[in-house]
């Protein structure tokens, strides 16, 4: 029965507080009562009973305070009272609020949206069971005499099948490639192209995700004699399908083959990446020679790890499988002798890890010198508030109380801050997924507890952070003479301010390592824009263009044909000044390389090898695209089909293998299909990446029809982009079937390519302004800060003749001082930083002497404009008006 | 001699108890009745009686309610809760117990 009644007595004082202390002032109230009744039947008087009792009574004020400190949710009760007592000191200074909460905002707003990606992109697990047994393999190709260093390298159709035979690593093995895909036109829907990946059967089983309908592939499908059969994305299904259930069992026509539809995958399944939408069983696609072959490395390795076994161990088991085959074939020098592993996690998200942990870090940097801005605001207030803290310690205010004090008030900034910051963060996600849809695992993006529980630690910890810095800088012992001085008004203000302005020179030391980043990346940014690539991007238009190889049968005439008709008719289109077609434009990507001998040479000792990359491309190319013909001619008229025997080199190739020798003339062996070619011209060089250096090209005739994909590229005198139209209308003409895609000015490819630079330069520079207008406004309030201790001083020199340029020249220098120590501070350790972020800089140094001294320029002259308006109100100020005052 | 009406810290809680429980009283009774059974040695101020009568209310001891007093105004009279006179009996052999063993010291000497 005890627990009820305390119970009761709990819910009470909860809810009936108010009504509690009042019944309490009724008790001591009856007892004064009785006291003073029973003092008056001793024969006192009224008076003298009443304050006898009092006296007995002692003080009832302290009596009802240890009562009440007796009940139940006492601590509760204390809180709110601080709460109460915060919410309106606040409340009394609305600017200061407002400007410290915002402040807040923005740092915390942005570390939460920063922490939120990266908690989605990069912490998350992947959304497969035991996703951490995942991993990807690649082949580890070594430098070879004429080949790269492929450390990834993907893998070739052969060396996969002996790795799923012979390895005891795994519990399964799969293979992918990702590709696009032309659909159909289909139940008045137009034809478009997609993306899709051509995988193993046992890929969906691997990652262990069954298909949501329908089934999954089988090794009977997995097979180039077995019947087409495709596995579709939901979001395609619904998109083109409506979702509907008899989609099963149809069949579509996916590059004009038809291929039945048996399953579809749930909603949140991505593999490879988002932009996937249908799935096909690789060894359908593919001829028994390329899945059969030890040096065409095109495929892409995932596995699942037996319990116990680690990456690397089967990394290691895979390379002595590796080696083998490597020493059966020592006359290849394509075929790779060992292997390598990354967690499936890491190589997904690749590309972006680096980036988004800087970016993090940089909105740190941000979220820091927030809480030093608020904590140097505090400071200022808990200053300007000295003299009433010194009388409330003399009169006993406890050193606890008055910390407790200083925390809930800054608990309260922070509190407001973060909630705005969480509105912030929201939209600032929704921003990012609308403009980067495209970034790995932007779906995973999302709020969730951890990123809740984030924020609740970010903002107790900023305002432990703000509350404490600014409490310490009330210390017991300078509180007598805080009152002393207020008496006579002497200037201590200015080592008042040493704590504000050590924060300050934090502060601009982070700021400058911001604007040190930022400035790299931009200029990385600008360099790689303004990067040559080799050929005209002015008015020049791309569109990719992939024949079905049902009806182009590769190598055949129909896609020379096709490609020949294409040509002639989009340069008899009028404002087309020049058109070209290659199966990928500089800045398109690596795309593919061959191996070669050179006829004229001695062969090369066995294990070595030769490779460039290769283009098809039509004789007309090069003039269309501005690409210098260097020496020699284009391709003859009569390169077509069995009779092509010509190849045109790039510079580099040129430099490379015939150093010292004249190449024109001279015959290469191309391994694949061991084709003999003449050498009959040299081109300037073209980047086949923007951000990567030219390597070594070979063009082959277009027209040999070995070729059923590429890009047609068009030059005009005027705007390019409406010709846009009129060519489709020609592509239709020519095959309905047939979808574009891509359809993209030169200088808008260029523009795609160099997005994520150009997205981090942003953002990046976006923090740093803000972290730098931070430290400006921080650079000002304290300096107004000081003139305004100071004034009654500066007045008594102004009056005693001191020059006007004196006064403004000492402010100035008193408030540059913490800039020039954060600047110096900065610096520093901006070469210390600056370093993480070489590997995304672009013919950038990070200790770029340019950029040091701009960022310094900057900063100091943002910090003199900051201080200047304070320093000059001083020397402005009126003796006779300032001295009045006191 | 010291102050002969410092009260043992948590003997107040026992005097409280032990008052209340042949009936209920109020806050100044209680005082008044410690004082006289004690033949005045005992003081209880109202700093102290107070808070040790509302913290035993909030632990159950005992119960409080507004009635008339013999004067005919509202006043709180407290009285033990069955769990209160447990604890009144428990801490009476407490304090038993260890009055006998310092009297037992004492006498020693």
């Amino acid at each position: 029965m005890r627990w009820l009644n305390q119970f009761v007595m709990q819910v009470r004082m909860l809810l009936f507080r108010r009504l509690a202390a009042t019944q309490l002032n009724e008790e001591l109230r009856f007892h004064m009562e009785q006291q003073i009744a029973e003092n008056r039947s001793t024969g006192m008087s009224e008076e003298e009973a009443r304050l006898a009792a009092l006296r007995v009574f002692g003080n009832p004020d302290l009596v009802r305070e240890k009562t009440g400190a007796t009940w139940n949710w006492n601590g509760l009760d204390q809180l709110l009272r601080d709460l109460r007592i915060g919410a309106r000191t606040l409340s009394r200074t609305p600017g200061f609020a407002v400007v410290a909460i915002l402040i807040t905002a923005l740092g915390i707003g942005a570390s939460v949206a920063l922490f939120t990606v990266v908690r989605g992109v990069l912490l998350r697990p992947l959304p497969f069971p035991d996703s951490d047994r995942l991993v990807t393999l690649y082949e580890r190709s070594t430098p070879t005499a004429g080949g790269g260093d492929f450390p990834y390298n993907q893998v070739a159709g052969g060396v996969y099948a002996t790795w799923n035979t012979e390895n005891t690593s795994f519990s399964s093995l799969a293979l992918f490639r990702e590709d696009s895909a032309d659909l159909s036109a289909w139940g008045g829907q137009l034809p478009e192209t997609l993306n899709q990946a051509h995988v193993s059967w046992n890929l969906f089983a691997t990652l262990g995700v069954n298909p949501a309908l329908g089934r999954g592939f089988t090794s009977t499908d997995d097979s180039l004699s077995a019947h087409g059969t495709v596995v579709l994305s939901a979001s395609l299904w619904k998109r083109r399908f409506g979702a509907d259930p008899t989609t099963l069992n149809r069949t579509i026509y996916v590059d004009a083959k038809p291929y039945t539809v048996i399953g579809i995958m749930p909603a949140w399944f991505e593999f490879p990446d988002s932009s996937t939408q249908l799935w096909t069983p690789v060894y359908h696609e593919f001829p028994e020679r390329i899945m059969s072959a030890f040096d065409n490395h095109m495929f892409r390795v995932v596995g699942r790890l037996k319990p116990g076994i680690t990456g690397e161990e089967a990394a290691a088991n895979l390379s002595v499988i590796s080696r083998q085959i490597h020493d059966s074939h020592l006359d290849n020098p394509f075929v790779a002798a060992a292997a390598n592993s990354r967690p499936l996690l890491e190589h997904l998200v690749g590309d972006v890890k680096r980036p988004l942990y800087i970016l993090l870090a940089a909105t740190v940097c941000l979220l820091l010198i927030a809480c030093l801005n608020v904590a140097n605001l505090l400071v200022a207030r808990a200053a300007s508030r000295h003299k009433e803290l010194a009388i409330r310690a003399a009169l006993g205010g406890g050193r606890m109380r008055l910390l407790r004090e200083h925390l809930t008030e800054s608990f309260l900034l922070e509190a407001s801050g973060g909630t705005a910051g969480l509105l912030l963060a929201y939209g600032a996600i929704g921003w990012l997924l609308h403009t980067r849809p495209d970034m790995a695992r932007v779906g995973a993006i999302h709020f969730d507890g951890v990123v809740a529980a984030f924020t609740t630690a970010v903002v107790i910890l900023c305002a432990l952070f703000s509350g404490l810095v600014s409490a310490f800088d009330t210390d017991d012992t300078r509180l007598l003479s805080a009152l002393h001085e207020s008496s006579r008004s002497h200037s201590a203000a200015g080592s008042r301010a040493r704590l504000r302005k050590t924060l300050l020179a934090i502060e601009v030391g982070l700021t400058v390592v911001l604007l040190m980043g930022a400035s790299l990346l931009v200029k990385s940014y600008q360099r790689l824009r303004s990067t040559n690539v080799g050929c005209i991007t002015d008015n020049v238009l791309t569109m990719r263009i992939k024949l079905p190889g049902k009806r182009y049968k590769t190598p055949g005439p129909a896609p020379a044909n096709f490609f020949e008709t294409l040509l002639q008719r989009v340069r008899a289109l009028p404002g087309v000044e020049a058109a070209g077609f290659v199966t990928g434009v500089p800045g398109q990507g690596y795309m593919g390389d061959s191996g070669f001998t050179i006829a004229e040479h001695p062969p090369l000792p066995p294990g070595n090898g030769t490779l460039a990359i290769y283009r098809s491309a039509d004789s007309g190319y090069f003039a269309a695209m501005g690409i210098p013909l260097l020496r020699g001619r284009t391709f003859g008229d009569n390169q077509k089909f069995d009779q092509v025997n010509e190849v045109i080199i790039s510079e580099s190739f040129a430099k490379k293998f015939f150093p010292g020798e004249d190449p024109l003339g001279k015959h290469l062996r191309i391994t694949d299909g061991n084709k003999v070619r003449v050498i009959v011209g040299i081109v300037g060089d073209t980047r086949y990446s923007i951000g990567e250096a030219a390597e070594p090209m070979l063009y082959h005739p277009l027209f040999a029809g070995d070729q059923n994909y590429g890009t047609l590229a068009i030059r005009s005198r005027q705007d390019v982009s409406q010709l846009a139209l009129p060519v489709q209308q020609i592509i239709q003409g020519q095959d309905r079937d047939l979808p574009v895609s891509d359809v993209l000015t030169m200088n808008q490819l260029l523009g795609k390519s160099t997005l994520d630079e150009s997205f981090d330069a942003t953002l990046i520079t976006s923090l740093a302004v803000l972290s730098l207008l931070l430290a400006a406004a921080g650079l000002f309030g304290v300096l107004s800060y000081i003139v305004a201790q100071r004034s009654r001083e500066i007045g008594i020199r102004i009056a005693l003749g001191a020059q006007r340029e004196q006064v403004l020249r000492g402010m100035l220098v008193d408030g540059l001082r913490p800039a020039v120590v954060g600047l110096l501070l900065g610096l520093a350790a901006s070469a210390a930083t600056t370093q993480f972020i070489k590997s995304m800089l672009y013919e950038t140094q990070p200790l770029d002497p340019g950029v040091f001294a701009a960022v310094a320029a900057l900063l100091m002259a943002s910090a003199a404009l900051a201080c200047m308006v304070p320093a000059w109100r001083a020397s402005r100020l009126d003796p006779m008006r300032v001295l009045r005052m006191e | 001699m010291g102050k002969p009406t410092d009260l043992v810290q948590g003997t107040l809680d026992l005097l409280i108890l032990k008052t209340l429980s042949p009936q209920a009283m109020h806050g100044w009774a209680i005082a008044k009745r410690i004082q006289q059974v004690s033949s005045e040695v005992l003081q209880v101020q109202q700093g102290s009686l107070y808070p040790a009568l509302h913290r035993l209310e909030q632990q159950g001891w005992v119960k409080a309610k507004w009635a008339e007093s013999e004067t005919g105004r509202q006043a709180k009279f407290y009285s033990l809760t069955a769990a209160g006179r447990k604890q009144l009996e428990a801490e009476t052999a407490d304090w038993k117990r260890l009055s006998n063993a310092i009297n037992l010291v004492v006498s020693e000497v």
